[in-house]
């Protein structure tokens, strides 16, 4: 390698700056993440999609569950909550009944929304609650350890599955249909631009819609099975990624090595909870229904 | 003058090399330099080939560098 410095050769303005900054918390970077984890690369996608829909910053609140994904919630620069493991779900639920007027991002990780919180997804998706559902897929529960998540394919090394993983796992893509979901799209963190463009998407429409992102995890789950880094992970989801919009989710199950389908996979319109609980109050209460008053909005 | 420039900042970078793989016209390699954490960011070996396109600035997971346009 030619003996190089950390001094840049070409000039950058003065005024110019990182588009992600404003969306963030930089007083607590650098953040937590190893080097080589693909969180922080869909933190990128979604302050791009917040830019490029000009959503209105204050009417945008994010909820976390716990894992290392969980801690978008205490990064990003907008209204939000790092709730109780599994539970990002029914608090988003409840911020959204509340004030309907909000646009409510859940961001959290594969066993957060899936193994603790799974029962909570599917009654989500069920009622279409106008929720954005973002899954950090690394295949894993990173955060504490590197155990076997529902996500996590069969034959790999886990710290609860030291002779391979036996058991079948979910296809989070196809399960999120089958619920009822009105959106449903697969990405990886190679994928950024049609990333940024489904979340961006999601964020202009109602209803439960749910954006997978398969996402490298170096320490916990690479390093067991001899995967390598984060940029082998990157250059292996680039080599075995096949875009097939509106392929038949179940025909998209995840495998440890085989291809990765990716894409929008549903794209639906369907009535959310809030117009069915509405058209049912009217039906069965005619005038004497009045809308609840909402009372805790921000200002401006 | 190259159409666009990248900025780097070495402090926050953690040396994955995600941007100098997927620069589209390869303007980046990783330093032999140290940043104080131990990391080897990248460096701009023809800067003169940066489009300013950002996609650096997309995948970089500890937001350490982007890219943008020379306004002209
Ligand atoms: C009630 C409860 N049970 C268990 C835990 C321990 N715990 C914290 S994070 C986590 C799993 C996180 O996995 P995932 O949601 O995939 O996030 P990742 O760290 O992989 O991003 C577990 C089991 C907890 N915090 N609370
Ligand atoms: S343990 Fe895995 S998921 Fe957690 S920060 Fe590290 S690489 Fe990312
Ligand atoms: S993508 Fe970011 S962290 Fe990775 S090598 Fe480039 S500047 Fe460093
Ligand atoms: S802005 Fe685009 S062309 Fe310039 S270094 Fe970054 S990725 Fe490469
Ligand atoms: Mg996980």
């Amino acid at each position: 390698m030619n003996e190089t410095t950390l001094e840049i050769p070409c000039e950058i303005p003065e005024d110019a700056r990182n588009p992600v900054e404003p969306f963030l918390r930089m007083d607590r970077m650098p953040h937590i993440w190893c080097a080589g984890c693909g969180i922080g690369t869909t933190v990128n996608c979604f302050t791009r999609a917040l830019l490029d829909s000009k959503a209105n910053l204050d009417k945008v609140a994010v909820v976390s569950g716990i894992g290392c994904t969980g801690r978008v919630a205490g990064y990003a620069r907008l209204d939000s909550f790092h709730t109780t493991h599994g539970r990002a779900i029914p608090f988003a639920t409840g911020l959204k009944l509340a004030n309907p007027e909000l646009q409510v991002v859940v961001y959290s990780g594969d066993g957060d929304l899936f193994a603790i919180g799974g029962n909570h997804f599917i009654h989500a998706a069920r009622r279409n609650m106008d929720l954005k559902v973002i899954c950090v897929n690394n295949m894993i529960y990173a955060m504490t350890g590197g155990q076997t998540a529902p996500t996590t394919p069969g034959t790999a090394i886990t710290a609860t599955a030291p002779y391979g993983v036996s058991e079948p796992t979910f296809n989070l893509a196809s399960l999120a249909e089958a619920a009822g979901a009105s959106y449903v799209a697969r990405w990886t963190t190679y994928h950024v631009k049609q990333l940024a463009r489904s979340m961006e998407e999601v964020l202009k429409r109602k209803g439960f819609c749910f954006i997978e992102v398969l996402s490298p995890c170096p320490t916990l789950y690479q390093r067991r099975n001899k995967m390598g880094d984060g940029l082998d992970a990157m250059k292996d989801y680039k080599a075995k990624s096949k875009v097939r919009n509106g392929a038949p989710t179940g025909e998209c199950a995840l495998s440890m090595t085989g291809e990765i389908v990716v894409g929008k996979f549903v794209d639906r319109e369907r009535p959310d909870y809030l117009e069915l609980l509405r058209a049912q109050m009217t039906e069965t209460l005619g005038d004497r229904y009045a809308e609840p008053e909402v009372s805790c909005c921000s200002e401006g | 003058m190259a159409k666009g420039f990248v900025a780097i900042m070495a402090e926050r970078c953690k040396g994955c090399g995600f941007c100098v793989e997927f620069c589209p016209t390869r303007v980046l390699t990783l330093s032999s330099a140290f940043n104080s954490k131990g990391y080897h960011p990248p460096y701009p070996v023809a800067a003169e080939k940066c489009s300013g396109c950002d996609l650096c600035g997309m995948y970089c997971p500890d937001f350490a560098i982007f890219g943008g346009r020379h306004a002209r």
